[in-house]
């Protein structure tokens, strides 16, 4: 992944803010944005260029939950656990998705495809439960609907064995 | 200039294009609205406009056609032809998107006659659904930043405040502090900078007011905070929202940059002494930001840990300067005050809570969407009249109010008027203002687990009572959930609970237990169950639950077979059929989709 990351398009991005600690926040929001996860790169280049420590830098990386410090799948699904989806059944379409990916919310498959994260509330409550695959959101998913998603997306036909 | 009012010979169609709306298809049936509109031989000029959340998200994507005044409810793309070539060309309505009244079984033409409307209020939401939230001209058009100009031209900033004070409103963010005391708190304080915050961090998982106001009207947010402004006499404002709610920020972009240009921004606002301008800020997704401190941190690029509050914000706030920070509702009501004055806003409402409130009203009930009514409205009216009652005739167990922070309100209690006294009364608290809904196939335990490992999830970990607590309890009431525990184990949730609310550093840790104790309070035998009976009443607790079909009721439809994902159940057209416990994971699908109530639990 490290080969893709382009420094002058890095330092574009850091640019569009002047060097001051309050962009910090801003400015990784815009990497996160176009590279899906924060690089490490690109923390050392903000530290530098709003002269703050990395460990600083890091710490917010780490503490707000926009960001990623690991890259996500090809297809990433956000799995809603807002209150409205979690008492119609999120936990169970997780659970499904592990069974079929192998993968718990914040992890990404071995082979760079898919990734599940979950989110608090999308406020599409009237949907409930919704799981947003990249920027599909499908709405009234069911513990069987969530294996059609799946497929859809080119996932495996049977569960993984864990 | 775009038009602004209904043309007599114009018509407008309206699509709603709020988040609940576009994921259900809205933006494809405008852009084919617009495509075929433009290519139509219709003998009607008619002209598209993309609106914020009408709020009835349950029945989108929703399309309103004016002067007519007619309402199409889950409208596809591939309606559009014939909503022209009928609705739009000749005046006809077509049957099968109207709405059908449930009790009446007629079709009601707008939604003015439906019951979800007729109960609600609109103030804060006002604008929302009626126009298009990147035109300012629109905004304009429905007194749009009238409130401004008479602030800035017939009232000085001290009477500003004042007229605050005696409207009563209170912040509609969580706390209900009264906001013109906090706005005179802030002027009392000697200071040749000030700074204004909008807080837009609406974290409550099931509650997105605040989002649908800064989507569908962002410019009642810009006005009230530049009133606010002049009132503390503030030089710069921050708007801080959720990342996450990507249109928000691009509506509120556009809103500030109009804003600017018409001279509503800027330097000398209106010819006036007042030099304000708004800068948004990008949160991070991180809940404790709606703390307001925390979000201060988090504004000035720090992580967003809270801080104790011996010195309030409207002391010592962003970067040590006095500070005054209110929640959107909280700004879009300012403008209908000086507009309309202090009284005539406060005649709605209760005693000790004025005006009307917005809630998001979702879970298990038939109409999911963001309703405005009078405060003191009670809970039964809003959840029975407005929501249309429990979703598939279940039996209401409790609604949860407030977010992570608030309780849990039990059915006898549903006569009881909203208002934040006789919230915080019952154990639960305003909060934002979400009202999620539970039916008997809610579990109380899990779902105070639920909220434990959310907050558990969101704390910073600064303070000990709040990290360590939270964890402590997250791990006890998992081990309810899984049939593990005892009393003494009920004991120390109590005691943590109030160690939590006495010790910690903010509203976070200190309401924490707020889940955990209403549920105590009102729902305490089915704690009992989970720990001295190993069952969980709900059927919800996996490892305490086994689904079967009784062969009673059972008709042997197979509707519960074509929905098991692991195809555990078996049986003959038309005879009982079985589940095998071995292949189960008892998810409950079965069961929601049992028409006969086949499928029990044990």
């Amino acid at each position: 992944m490290a080969a893709c990351i382009d420094m002058q398009e890095l330092s574009s991005i850091l640019t569009r803010y002047p060097p001051e600690q309050r962009y910090i926040l801003a400015i990784m929001q815009d990497i996160q944005g176009e590279y899906k996860y924060l690089p490490k790169t690109g923390l050392q280049m903000i530290s530098d260029y709003v002269d703050a420590p990395l460990s600083r830098i890091y710490s917010m990386a780490t503490f707000y939950k926009a960001f990623s410090l690991v890259p996500k799948g090809r297809i990433n699904f956000k799995v809603c656990d807002g209150t409205a989806c979690h008492i119609k059944g999120s936990s169970i379409i997780m659970d499904q998705i592990d069974k079929y990916l192998n993968i718990k919310p914040g992890e990404t498959t071995a082979d760079q495809e898919f990734s599940m994260e979950t989110v608090n509330c999308l406020g599409a409550c009237a949907l409930a439960p919704v799981v947003v695959a990249n920027e599909k959101v499908h709405p009234k998913v069911t513990s069987s609907g969530i294996i059609e998603i799946i497929k859809v997306y080119g996932g495996p036909n049977d569960a993984a064995d864990n | 200039m775009m038009p602004q009012i209904i043309e007599a010979d114009k018509k407008m169609v309206l699509v709603c294009c709020g988040t609940g709306c576009l994921a259900n298809g809205s933006m494809e049936v405008y852009q084919e609205l617009q495509q075929q509109l433009a290519n139509s031989n219709v003998n009607v000029s008619t002209y598209t406009k993309a609106t914020g959340c009408n709020g009835w998200c349950e029945k989108g994507p929703l399309v309103k056609i004016m002067p007519d005044d007619i309402t199409y409810c889950q409208v596809a793309a591939k309606d559009v032809a014939e909503v022209i070539a009928k609705t739009i060309g000749k005046g006809e309505l077509i049957n099968r998107l109207l709405y059908r009244d449930p009790k009446t079984k007629q079709r009601v033409k707008s939604h003015h006659q439906i019951d979800f409307y007729k109960k609600q209020h609109k103030v804060a939401l006002r604008n929302i659904g009626e126009i298009d939230p990147a035109s300012i001209e629109d905004y304009i058009s429905r007194d749009g930043y009238q409130a401004l100009n008479k602030v800035l031209h017939t009232m000085g900033p001290g009477q500003v405040v004042e007229e605050v004070i005696r409207s009563g409103l209170r912040g509609r963010g969580g706390g209900g502090f009264p906001t013109g005391q906090k706005w005179k708190a802030c002027t009392d304080v000697e200071a040749s900078v000030r700074y204004i915050i909008c807080n837009g961090d609406e974290g409550d998982p099931g509650a997105f007011m605040d989002r649908s106001i800064m989507e569908g009207d962002p410019h009642t947010v810009i006005e009230g905070m530049i009133i606010g402004a002049y009132a503390v006499e503030a030089t710069a404002g921050f708007i801080y929202v959720r990342d996450e709610y990507s249109l928000a920020v691009k509506n509120l972009g556009i809103a500030i940059q109009d804003a600017r240009q018409k001279g509503f921004l800027g330097e000398n606002i209106l010819g006036s002494r007042l030099s304000f301008d708004i800068e948004i800020v990008r949160g991070g997704g991180a809940f404790v930001c709606g703390e307001e401190t925390a979000l201060m941190a988090s504004i000035e690029g720090n992580v967003g840990e809270p801080r104790d509050k011996y010195v309030y914000p409207t002391e010592k706030g962003l970067w040590g300067q006095p500070t005054v920070i209110n929640n959107v509702e909280t700004w879009a009501n300012l403008p209908v005050i000086i507009n309309d004055g202090a009284e005539a806003w406060a005649s709605i409402g209760t005693e000790g809570s004025k005006g009307t409130k917005v809630f998001s009203l979702v879970g298990k009930v038939i109409n999911t969407g963001l309703v405005e009514v009078p405060m003191g409205t009670t809970l039964r009216e809003i959840i029975y009249e407005i929501g249309g009652g429990i979703l598939n005739k279940r039996k209401f167990k409790a609604v949860q109010t407030g977010g992570p922070s608030g309780g849990c309100i039990p059915a006898e209690m549903l006569d009881m008027p909203v208002d934040f006294d006789s919230l915080t009364e019952a154990g639960s608290m305003m909060g934002s203002g979400g009202l999620i809904v539970m039916d008997d196939r809610t579990c109380m335990v899990e779902i105070a687990r639920y909220y434990v490992n959310f907050l558990a999830g969101e704390s910073c970990g600064k303070c000990t009572p709040c990290r360590e607590g939270l964890k402590a309890m997250l791990e006890i009431l998992s081990n309810f959930c899984q049939g593990k525990g005892s009393d003494a184990d009920l004991q120390f949730l109590m005691d943590t609970s109030e160690t939590m609310q006495m010790m910690s550093l903010c509203a976070l840790g200190r309401t924490a237990a707020n889940p955990v104790l209403s549920t105590l309070r009102y729902f305490k035998d089915e704690y009992l169950a989970h720990i001295h009976e190993q069952h969980c009443p709900a059927g919800v607790c996996r490892d305490l639950t086994e689904f079967y079909i009784d062969p009673e009721p059972c008709t042997g439809c197979g509707l519960c077979a074509q929905h098991c994902p692991v195809e555990a159940i078996s049986g003959e057209k038309k005879e009982a059929h079985v589940i095998d416990q071995a292949i189960c994971i008892r998810c409950g699908e079965c069961r929601n989709q049992c028409k006969f109530d086949a499928v029990m639990i044990r």
